[in-house]
């Protein structure tokens, strides 16, 4: 068995396992896996910028949020489909993206990230400023009959788990092919020696600004399928806490991994869940957790398997 | 015909140790596992568990501490007095970061692995509406005590309610009379620019406008805000009263800068105490509030015609004369809104006594007679003052208070009927199906 037979048997024996996975869980932990995959989508996202493509933003609560409210204006105030809201919010999450990619990437390093997080923050300020129809920092709800995509209530549990799976799945699909196609090979060379890339001929600004807009764009759809399956739109979800999410979750999960961005989510979610329920100060428990896997596991959990026992993982 | 092949009457004892090995482990199971089957168990000795969605954590901390307080006391005094339908309430609290996500996550939490009866407790609007769609969908009657529009606005479902606290746009309008007729005519409004200000900015303007008022300026602040000295030339010349409703930490600096700003000769000034909040009104620079008017929910400092009731809920709870904790002078409370903790408790111990509450399966039973629910009169459970609650909109309607500082304390200087805190209803709950 090759290397990429070996990806594919893994990565589709994930998805067969959360498949499954549905059938045996209890219905608090089925909701948290649902909600889980959708936030996997977004780090899953935030990975190819900063896994894969070296970049770090500290901005992508912008695209969450611009998938998120480009999916739920459009339901609320023009009475869009779930369908076409959808693809309304994956369409606002590219374009947004793609504008602030072009701008953005005229910067590197230290001033990327500071102009990623004054576009971001801009983006939150216009939500709370056009509170006539985002209704700013409260949202809004969207309404259950508006969440019946083809016939299919997407507020119904079930539905909710296997529109979460399919999002997750095409999320997945779509971060393996880039990883394995030669365009993503050249990231990752632009990650590891941008003067090398550059001189071996590659057009390091077209590549990157590709990264900016697949990333943008894969953590809009999960903004929109958040919205879609949770019932919610609001501004908390463009707040830099939203934008610094995605960046733990791919440092603990492994970055410049495929499956880092669902064990780091996964991994974080259960470790508020639970620590929660010990004490108040359970961020500090999450910190001290932080420090710890940052000591001792240096590239994540799915990065330090890669390192140690399965250097094939891409 | 299927006949059943029946099982040997004689165990072997290999099969009889494999049962109980078995059994033993569901049972060690279930202990560990408080969510997955432990609530199998006879409902009728269990105490009927209340979901306790609490800002422990974030911007509505200072809330979050005493709207557990409170809710521990009423829950205490509800046990003391045989609990409700002869069960105990046991109050399980999970903490939402002030966070409409993990609001949303702490529902289900309570609805799926606690085996909640109820979710109670969420003060913060957007928690609120970021919640209200899971609880609604997870069929777990859910009693908010936000003070937000959004309940009677009808954007929430069946399943949630607010009827221990009135909504922002009840109190607002009801201090447009007393404005109008007492302060001047003449008003401009400083808000911060966010859902929350825009409510004030919007239904102040056309109540004070019925009133025969004029709002010469509406003056937005942005939230990231922290100095406002830029703002204050913009109020007009002619303006006779300032209402502003600045919330947040930038509170003191607001009021100490507004202060130096006009100096003695200042127009009237009336603010709701949402921005005073758990903050000491001795604080330096707040001494420019002195004749300064605000809303209060219930009035902070004991007055000279206590009622007797609000005698007891604060003694019950721990606040002084003063609103602050009895053990820390400068612990202050957030006594405008609290009460609805101790009045929603209630409410629910009545709404499961008039249903006859037994378990999740009445939980529709529940909403249905809270939703029958009117006049609820000053009492022990109504501290803050006599209720009318509207059982199509699931919101409720109270008095409202208006306090003048001096020397340094809030005195009650005015009290708004109900009739002045009701609007037209904007939805029937009544008509959505459970």
């Amino acid at each position: 068995m090759n290397n990429k037979s070996k990806s594919l048997a893994l990565h589709g024996g994930v998805i067969a396992a959360l498949f499954a996975l549905q059938f045996v869980l209890p219905a608090y932990h089925h909701g948290n896996l649902a909600r889980i995959m959708v936030l996997a989508c977004y780090a899953m996202g935030y990975n190819v910028l900063f896994g894969y493509s070296g970049l770090l933003s500290l901005g992508h609560a912008m695209f969450f949020a611009a998938g998120m409210y480009g999916m739920a204006l459009t339901i609320q105030h023009l009475g869009f489909p779930p369908s076409a809201a959808l693809l309304t919010g994956i369409a606002a999450a590219f374009v947004v993206s793609a504008v602030v990619g072009f701008l953005a990437l005229r910067t590197t390093g230290v001033a990327f990230m500071i102009v990623t997080l004054m576009f971001a923050q801009a983006f939150y300020l216009a939500i709370l400023n056009l509170g006539e129809y985002t209704r700013g920092d409260e949202g809004f709800v969207i309404q259950q009959a508006d969440r019946i995509m083809a016939g299919v209530d997407l507020s119904d549990a079930s539905n909710r788990y296997f529109a979460a799976l399919i999002l997750f799945s095409v999320c997945m699909a779509v971060t393996l092919r880039l990883v394995h196609a030669p365009a993503g090979r050249i990231l990752v060379a632009i990650r590891e020696n941008e003067e090398r890339a550059r001189m071996l001929g590659y057009d390091i600004f077209r590549h990157k600004l590709a990264a900016v807009v697949i990333s943008g764009t894969l953590s809009g759809l999960a903004g929109a399928g958040y919205g879609l399956l949770f019932g919610y739109a609001g501004a908390s979800f463009a707040t830099v806490q939203y934008s610094i999410f995605p960046l733990l979750w791919v440092l603990l999960g492994g970055a410049g991994t495929v499956l880092g961005p669902l064990v780091g989510t996964l991994f974080m979610f259960y470790l508020i869940d639970l620590s929660s329920g010990l004490t108040s100060a359970y961020m500090l428990i999450a910190g001290a957790v932080l420090v710890l896997l940052t000591l001792f596991a240096r590239q994540g959990l799915v990065g330090e398997i890669r390192r140690r026992f399965a250097p094939w993982l891409p | 015909m299927i006949i059943k092949k029946n099982k040997p009457v004689i165990e072997t004892r290999r099969n009889v140790l494999k049962t109980l090995a078995i059994g033993a482990g569901a049972a060690a199971g279930a202990s560990i596992l408080p969510g997955f089957v432990r609530y199998a168990q006879a409902q009728s000795s269990a105490p009927i568990k209340i979901g306790f969605q609490v800002h422990r954590t974030g911007i509505g901390a200072a809330y979050g501490r005493w709207y557990d307080r409170t809710t521990m006391a009423a829950a205490k005094l509800i046990n003391d007095n045989g609990g409700i339908n002869g069960r105990p309430v046991e109050i399980v609290a999970e903490d939402d970061g002030t966070d409409p996500k993990r609001g949303a996550e702490v529902v289900e939490k309570f609805a799926t692995q606690h085996n909640c009866d109820i979710g109670f407790g969420t003060l913060f609007s957007h928690v609120v509406i970021g919640s209200a769609p899971r609880a609604g969908e997870l069929k777990l009657p859910y009693f908010v005590v936000s003070e937000g529009h959004h309940v009677a606005s009808g954007m929430l479902n069946r399943y949630t309610l607010q009827p221990g606290i009135t909504d922002v746009k009840s109190q607002v309008q009801a201090m447009a009379p007393f404005v109008a007729s007492t302060l001047g005519k003449k008003v401009t409004m400083i808000f911060p620019d966010f859902a929350f200000g825009h409510d004030h900015r919007d239904y102040f303007s056309a109540a004070v406008e019925a009133q025969g008022g004029e709002v010469l300026a509406k003056i937005a602040i942005p939230p990231t805000e922290s100095s406002f000295t830029k703002y204050f030339p913009q109020i007009p010349s002619g303006t006779e009263v300032i209402y502003h409703v600045m919330v947040g930490p930038a509170v003191l600096t607001f009021v100490k800068e507004m202060g130096e700003f006009f100096g003695p000769n200042r127009p009237e000034i009336f603010g709701f105490i949402d921005s005073l909040e758990a903050v000491d009104l001795g604080s330096s620079g707040l001494e420019f509030l002195e004749g300064t008017y605000f809303w209060e929910g219930n009035p902070r400092y004991a007055q000279a015609d206590q009622s007797e009731h609000d005698k007891f809920y604060r003694e019950a709870v721990g606040v002084d004369d003063n609103g602050a904790s009895i053990s820390d002078p400068k612990d202050v409370s957030t006594y405008s809104h609290m009460f609805g903790c101790w009045e929603t408790l209630h409410i629910v111990k009545a709404g499961m006594e008039a249903a006859g509450y037994q378990g999740p399966a009445d939980r529709a039973k529940l909403i249905e007679a809270v939703e029958a629910m009117t006049d609820m009169p000053l009492s022990r459970e109504h501290p803050q003052g006599a209720k009318r609650f509207n059982g199509k909109t699931h919101q409720t309607f109270g008095h409202q208070y208006i306090s003048r500082v001096e020397s340094g304390r809030l005195v009650l200087a005015h009290t708004t009927s109900i009739e002045d805190t009701l609007y037209p209803d904007e939805t029937d709950y009544t008509t959505q199906s459970f």
